[in-house]
């Protein structure tokens, strides 16, 4: 598991540029998108200002965009004969799913960095306690971990990169906009409400929103959901992985 | 490790769908030996990688690696063979030491070992030198020794290589063919390669295998197969001619890729109802 989150970080440190161009997006939501919605006041977040409360939607919504792909590039992975490789080693397929699953988490976690420095230069009041910062970093892995399997469990299915990636895009939006990452769960309508309670985005923005700007929240129980998703997802993926590869 | 033979394969048959890519292969590779499993496009050699690398199930026959069975003793199998697929296949984002590296720890080398089995891997494809640099600069004959670096560095008893030679260069051949000679020298490891280049397998092998239609045509040594063939008509016959004594005359271009299409089609139709 270790040896793919390092593969992860090294492939990082050979092409930075990666990193500043993924963090275009996110930027780009909280400046037009988190500022423009502050002003109108259309959403009522309570005592939390608007951008305070969009920041940790945005980072688990970088955080899903990145690992929802990663399906495709495991059918890559199949289609230059690299997973056969890996297949051959004495790892089992679990070790190789939840290796790639985690190093989704470690690529998340390079971006999360990233947005919450821009959240902090737009004077977005976040913590700054290390722990609870280093906490929302493991609950950002957990969540990338979780989406990734999903997406690897896909690609078990599908087998085929070009319908992987109608697929990834068409769930994309829907698991972020029926999530609590732009509005607080209050506002939607009561089917929407329902989607949330089994979008796993939505334990991990509830997480992230306790960790960062210390709402109250129940963020053990949305720790355990997260993690009981992950391990479904490795579960899952890793059924289907040797069914990809055949 | 046992007597038992590296490669005892008995009766193997795998179909696609309606399509027998495999019929009752019988085969036995003793250890050490260096053996050439020879076809044209299409004569289910790389179906038979497949299954002696436990990446395909054994469908119906039996199939032992160093005495353990690829239906229950999968992860014995996978510790004991390096495999080299058909594709040029690394992470060109990484550095040559780092793709190594990673099939170091999966291997489970041990940390205080992993740096010197490393090196020892890239020194023996001669890229020492250049393992610092990205993959993705490495040309296509480095990268196919990378590729047998990643195979070499957990030692494996038993060395299986797809068609390790296509898509380059006369010259990256050779260097290629050098490197698998010299290791075969010094690890005395046993090696299965596949490839449809006859005068390669020639020089190479200790026996080799003629496969057509899925079918074991002859098994022999080169030298055998070709004195079985001397004639007044043909007195220095070529593996290639062997090849097609045993196979008929459908060895021609034409024949062996309208061959692979239907096999392609066999398999795309295969694929859509599994």
């Amino acid at each position: 598991m270790g040896a793919f989150a390092l593969v992860e970080l090294q492939k990082l440190s050979h092409d930075r540029s990666e990193l500043i161009t993924r963090m275009v997006q996110p930027a780009l939501w909280l400046l037009i998108f988190g500022q423009t919605f502050s002003r109108l006041h259309v959403i009522n977040t309570g005592d939390v200002p608007y951008l305070a409360f969009l920041a940790p939607g945005i980072i688990a919504q970088s955080a899903l965009f990145i690992s929802i792909f990663y399906g495709i590039q495991i059918v890559w992975d199949r289609d230059a004969g690299i997973l056969a490789k890996l297949m051959v080693t004495p790892a089992p397929a679990s070790a190789l799913i939840t290796g790639k699953a985690f190093a989704a988490g470690v690529r998340s976690v390079a971006q999360v960095i990233g947005v919450l420095v821009i959240a902090y230069l737009m004077g977005i009041h976040l913590t700054a306690n290390p722990l609870r910062i280093i906490a929302a970093m493991g609950v950002v892995v957990l969540g990338s971990a979780f989406f990734a399997c999903l997406s690897m469990t896909l690609a078990g299915l599908v087998r085929n990169r070009d319908r992987l990636m109608g697929i990834g895009q068409a769930i994309t939006m829907p698991l972020f906009f029926a999530s609590n990452a732009l509005y607080p769960v209050d506002v939607m309508p009561q089917w929407l409400r329902w989607m949330s309670a089994i979008n796993p985005l939505s334990y991990e923005v509830n997480a992230l929103r306790a960790l960062l700007l210390g709402t109250p929240g129940n963020t053990w129980l949305d720790i355990g959901i997260l993690l009981i998703a992950a391990i479904l997802g490795v579960a899952a993926a890793s059924a289907l992985l040797r069914r990809l590869v055949q | 490790m046992t007597s038992a033979p590296a490669i005892d394969c008995r009766h193997l048959t795998h179909r696609y769908g309606q399509f027998t890519a495999v019929d009752g292969l019988t085969l036995e590779v003793e250890a050490g030996e260096t053996m050439g499993l020879l076809g044209p496009n299409g004569a289910g050699k790389t179906t038979v990688v497949r299954v002696l690398t436990t990446l395909t199930p054994v469908q119906d026959g039996e199939v032992r690696i160093f005495g353990f069975d690829s239906r229950r003793d999968t992860l014995d199998i996978r510790q004991n063979i390096g495999y080299v697929p058909q594709q040029l296949s690394i992470e060109s984002a990484l550095t040559g030491r780092q793709n190594v590296d990673l099939f170091a720890r999966l291997y489970d080398v041990p940390r205080k070992q992993r740096r010197a089995r490393v090196d020892e891997a890239l020194e023996a494809m001669q890229l020492l030198d250049v393992a610092g640099n990205l993959a993705g600069t490495y040309s296509g004959g480095m990268v196919r020794r990378l590729e047998l670096a990643q195979a070499l560095v957990n030692r494996p008893s038993l060395l299986i290589l797809d068609e390790p030679t296509v898509g380059l260069d006369p010259i990256a051949r050779d260097g290629v063919w050098m490197q698998v000679a010299r290791m075969q020298d010094e690890f005395g490891m046993t090696v299965l390669l596949t490839t449809h280049y006859m005068e390669e397998a020639d020089a190479l092998c200790d026996r080799v295998a003629l496969m057509h239609h899925g079918v074991l045509q002859t098994v022999g040594t080169p030298t055998d197969l070709k004195a079985g063939l001397v004639s007044q008509a043909s007195p220095t016959p070529s593996l290639e001619d062997v090849f097609r004594h045993h196979a008929g005359e459908d060895l021609s271009e034409d024949a062996a890729k309208q061959g692979l299409r239907e096999i392609r089609s066999s398999r795309r139709a295969a694929r859509r109802v599994s």
